[in-house]
């Protein structure tokens, strides 16, 4: 199964500019299943071979390798055809991909998507483990539909500061604050798991205007308080950087010694995929660290609201959520405070004095029991956001209780999980 | 100077544990920097340089984009993943386990080898050390200093090998590395090529088309070698040595773009013409080719050589793509011709193989460059001119080996003195040329804008677009 092909028998397929191309042969050397070769005259790669792991596009020194032609699966090109061009052949036409039975949606689905693919090869262990190529880039068939990019860097709009608390029982240098936005009257629609950018007034240090900094809303669709035009945040301040050398965060301070009352320049909304699923009957199992936890307070808010509805009645929560000690973790108080028949919180903390290290893909082994059936479900969803390094734990974890319980996750569950926009990765 | 050793030197050879290695790069690494800083690119310690850094050998690890000032650049120490049940696959000890560790009787020979591939490294960033001033664009000034930061790593590379594998005549070469300087009378860099100067861009985009992949080359050989440490540091470093070759040829490319297309504009092929509008005439462009092409050559020494041969035969260096070859690899008894003078005239001779693997090499290399230069006559064929740049022939302006001394004009002909002294400002660059190319030399640090000799480039670096800001200047 790979998702560069789809059921119309179209392919992106991938080539190399023998315009750009210096021929030396770095693609071929890291190539790990062989689908690169060459003669005299040129590089190229065999469409019946290439997996779409991306072994290949970051060590070309030219960007000659990151070509993609949306092509009949029947009509690709040959090698042989490949290594008599002097340039890239155009795109085919509509009309002439209709020719080939493919038809005009088809086409548009697979130019559209981009390649990021996995195949079982890549799953199995033979090429190195990329927990990227199993994020979604597609939302959950259920989602409702996001609004984007309302509000650019060149027309932000304001927002008014209505709330700023710190969310944590820590001191100063690591604090998370909660911090309450309103829109007043400008329409300014978001759902969970989108994010809003906030520009920091001032210049930076070479007399530029500072770029925005994107959060993730931690409230649901209907305001943080219902029926209210606002959004919280969920921000951490930013004291020193991630080798501990003393650094203040631009942003993240300025935010953090907002007052009621402040205004703020907002851009946005952004994020089409990393959204909840709406249907009854679905789960979501939600992993993260730190101020990854703002999407997933959102969704969880949102569902509790639902809660009396009685539509998600056997739709699960799951959440695996680790800082690195009790006092930082962001919410800590409100979560303890939820139905435990509603969620299935499980926490991780990393610096714990006196208790051994614990993280939250250690909690996905320990839970492999109750996660076996999620993973097996189509029902399910997989939501990770918070440090990128936790990315590739998480995802193999998920992998390995799956193979675990001998389900076969390189060929069906992995793939599935991608391509029906199940498991969605946002790392930072 | 303490060191934070994961951080600051990335690499994937437990460093972190190597108390031994952590001690002699505490010694060496405060040098390199005093090295950089007196003979690294001038005027560039505060510029913030959108860079490529590796972080660890695997694809999503080895191309990290970010601004970064090169002082602070975190030159790692990498070796390709190693293979445990890799077999020497050439010469007296074919079949036999690859080696962890350095043979007593190839100690000698093999600290040698990486000692000169370890002198070029050094020499090419203080060759370069002037064009930061007279970039044509920040795209090219940034890919100037990439490829300096990468010369920067391909010498830490070889220093971790001497280091770590040669014990205290290891660290004495390696602090030898940094007391030699390129073109300096007394204590001069072991190559000839890397004494010459690089005096302005056409000829830095010449070096790294043929220079660099004299680089490529000897790396790929050293990539087959018995000694295992070498062969993966080595081959690791071929990945990068792909950017500077790609600097080369891209950079000729838009070279002779803009030419072609100043020609066609004023419908000329007159020189004088062409250089009045600001652009550099084919001509001159062909005589930078012929220097660069016959001075790299020369760099695979002589033609008939016995180092050569014992290196092959005791697995310490192979041919290039030694493994992609059929023969025995073992080359007894085989015979290759090699050119040499017979009575005035050139003629061929058969000698034995083992013998002539510098010649092999430097025919593999030959054919490679000659490859590139037809992409360049496309260039030209594309804007409708009739003209063509050649390769010169291999005897033309040799100074090492049997052909050295021979007056040869570059289309293959023995000249006599009066001839080639007649010719001579036709066939290599004169004083003359240099000095146009030099009076082109300007900066232009605006982003998007280049100079007048020469088109942008067809993409950005790292899917950015051409007018990305990619050096900032602090």
């Amino acid at each position: 199964m790979e998702t560069a092909t789809d059921d119309a028998g179209v392919i992106k397929q991938h080539l190399i500019d023998p315009e750009i191309c210096i021929r030396c042969n770095t693609c071929e050397a890291t190539c790990p299943v062989g689908a690169i070769t060459h003669d005299e005259r040129n590089y190229v790669v065999r469409a019946d071979v290439c997996n779409y792991c991306m072994a290949c596009i970051a060590p070309c020194p030219t960007g000659s390798i990151d070509n993609w032609r949306t092509m009949p699966k029947v009509r690709a090109y040959a090698i042989e055809e490949q290594f008599t061009w002097d340039e890239l052949p155009p795109e085919l036409t509509p009309e002439q991909l209709a020719a080939d039975g493919v038809a005009p949606e088809a086409a548009a689905r697979a130019a559209a998507e981009p390649v990021l693919a996995v195949k079982p090869e890549a799953a199995n262990g033979e090429a190195p483990f990329n927990s990227a190529a199993f994020g979604a880039t597609v939302p959950p068939w259920s989602a409702a539909h996001a609004y984007t990019n309302l509000f650019g860097p060149k027309s932000p709009t304001t927002a008014t500061v209505v709330g700023n608390v710190n969310c944590t029982e820590a001191g100063f240098h690591n604090q998370t604050h909660h911090i309450v936005l309103d829109f007043g009257a400008i329409p300014f629609p978001v759902l969970e798991g989108q994010s809003i950018g906030i520009v920091p007034p001032g210049v930076d240090a070479n007399g530029r205007p500072h770029v925005a900094r994107q959060y993730s809303v931690a409230s649901p669709r209907n305001g943080e308080r219902p029926g209210y035009n606002n959004v919280s945040l969920t921000v951490k301040r930013v004291t020193e950087d991630h080798h501990g050398k003393p650094v203040r965060g631009v942003a993240s301070n300025y935010l953090c010694d907002l007052k009621v009352g402040d205004t703020v320049q907002v851009i946005g909304p952004f994020g089409q995929s990393f959204l909840m699923p709406n249907h009854p009957k679905s789960h979501i199992v939600m992993i993260c660290t730190g101020t990854g936890s703002a999407p997933m307070r959102a969704m969880t808010e949102w569902r509790r609201r639902l809660r009396k509805s009685g539509k998600f009645e056997s739709g699960k929560l799951m959440l695996f959520f680790g800082a690195r000690t009790r006092e930082e973790l962001p919410y800590f108080g409100p979560l303890q405070s939820l139905p435990k028949d509603f969620i299935d919180i499980n926490f991780a903390f990393s610096r714990t004095p006196g208790q051994p290290k614990k993280y939250v893909q250690d909690l996905i082994h320990e839970r492999a029991v109750d996660l076996v059936p999620l993973l097996s479900d189509a029902n399910s969803h997989f939501y990770v956001c918070g440090l990128k390094a936790m990315e590739e734990g998480v995802v193999l974890a998920l992998r390995d209780v799956a193979v675990g319980a001998e389900l076969d996750w390189a060929g069906a569950i992995g793939p599935a999980l991608k391509q029906e926009g199940r498991l969605h990765l946002e790392t930072y | 100077m303490a060191i934070d050793y994961t951080q600051k030197i990335p690499n994937n050879v437990n460093l972190a544990d190597d108390r031994t290695l952590q001690r002699a790069l505490e010694q060496w690494q405060p040098n390199f920097i005093t090295w950089w800083d007196d003979v690294g690119p001038e005027g560039s310690t505060n510029h913030e340089v959108y860079l490529r850094t590796a972080t660890s050998v695997d694809p999503q690890g080895w191309a990290v984009f970010d601004y970064v000032k090169m002082r602070d650049y975190r030159w790692g120490i990498f070796l390709n993943p190693a293979d445990a049940e890799r077999q020497i696959h050439f010469g007296d000890h074919k079949g036999e386990k690859a080696w962890q560790d350095v043979p007593g009787e190839h100690r000698a020979n093999l600290r040698r080898i990486i000692v000169t591939q370890g002198d070029t490294e050094p020499a090419s960033v203080e060759q370069q050390r002037h064009l930061g001033l007279t970039a044509p664009s920040l795209y090219d000034l940034r890919n100037l200093f990439q490829v300096n930061v990468e010369e920067g790593r391909h010498l830490w590379a070889m220093v971790y090998l001497l280091q770590k594998f040669f014990g205290r005549d290891g660290r004495e070469e390696a602090g030898a590395l940094l007391e030699r300087t390129s073109g300096d009378a007394n204590n001069p860099r072991i190559l000839g090529a890397f004494n010459e100067k690089t005096p302005d861009w056409l000829a830095f985009f010449m070096f790294t088309y043929f220079t660099d992949r004299d680089g490529k080359f000897q790396l790929a050989a050293l990539a087959e070698s018995a000694f295992d440490p070498l062969a993966r540091t080595t081959k690791f470093m071929l990945t990068e040595e792909a950017h500077h070759m790609f600097v080369g040829e891209s950079g000729v490319s838009r070279v002779l773009q803009r030419t072609a297309q100043v020609m066609n504009e004023l419908k000329t092929d007159d020189p004088a013409l062409v250089r009045a509008a600001g652009a550099i005439d084919l001509g001159t462009i062909q005589r930078y080719l012929n220097f660069h092409y016959s001075v790299t050559i020369d760099l695979f020494g002589a033609d008939q050589s016995s180092n050569a041969a014992t290196f092959y035969s005791s697995g310490l260096k192979g041919r290039y793509e030694e493994g992609k070859r059929s023969d025995d690899h073992v080359l007894k008894g085989q015979t290759y011709k090699v050119l040499e003078v017979q009575n005035g005239q050139l003629g061929e001779k058969e000698v034995p193989m083992l013998n002539a693997l510098n010649e092999v090499l430097r025919d593999d290399f030959i054919k490679d460059s000659i490859a590139g230069i037809g992409r360049w006559n496309k260039v030209l064929e594309k804007a409708g001119l009739t003209q063509r740049l050649a390769a010169p022939h291999k005897a033309f302006n040799r100074k090492i080996g049997a052909l050295a001394g021979i007056r040869m004009s570059p289309d293959g002909r023995v000249v006599s003195d009066e001839e080639w002294k007649a010719k001579e400002s036709e066939w290599l660059p004169s004083p003359a040329d240099f000095a146009f190319v030099a009076s082109l030399m300007g900066p232009v640090l605006e982003p998007g804008k280049f100079a007048g000799w020469i088109a942008p480039p067809a993409m950005g670096i790292n899917k950015n677009p051409v007018d990305f800001e990619y050096v900032r200047f602090g």
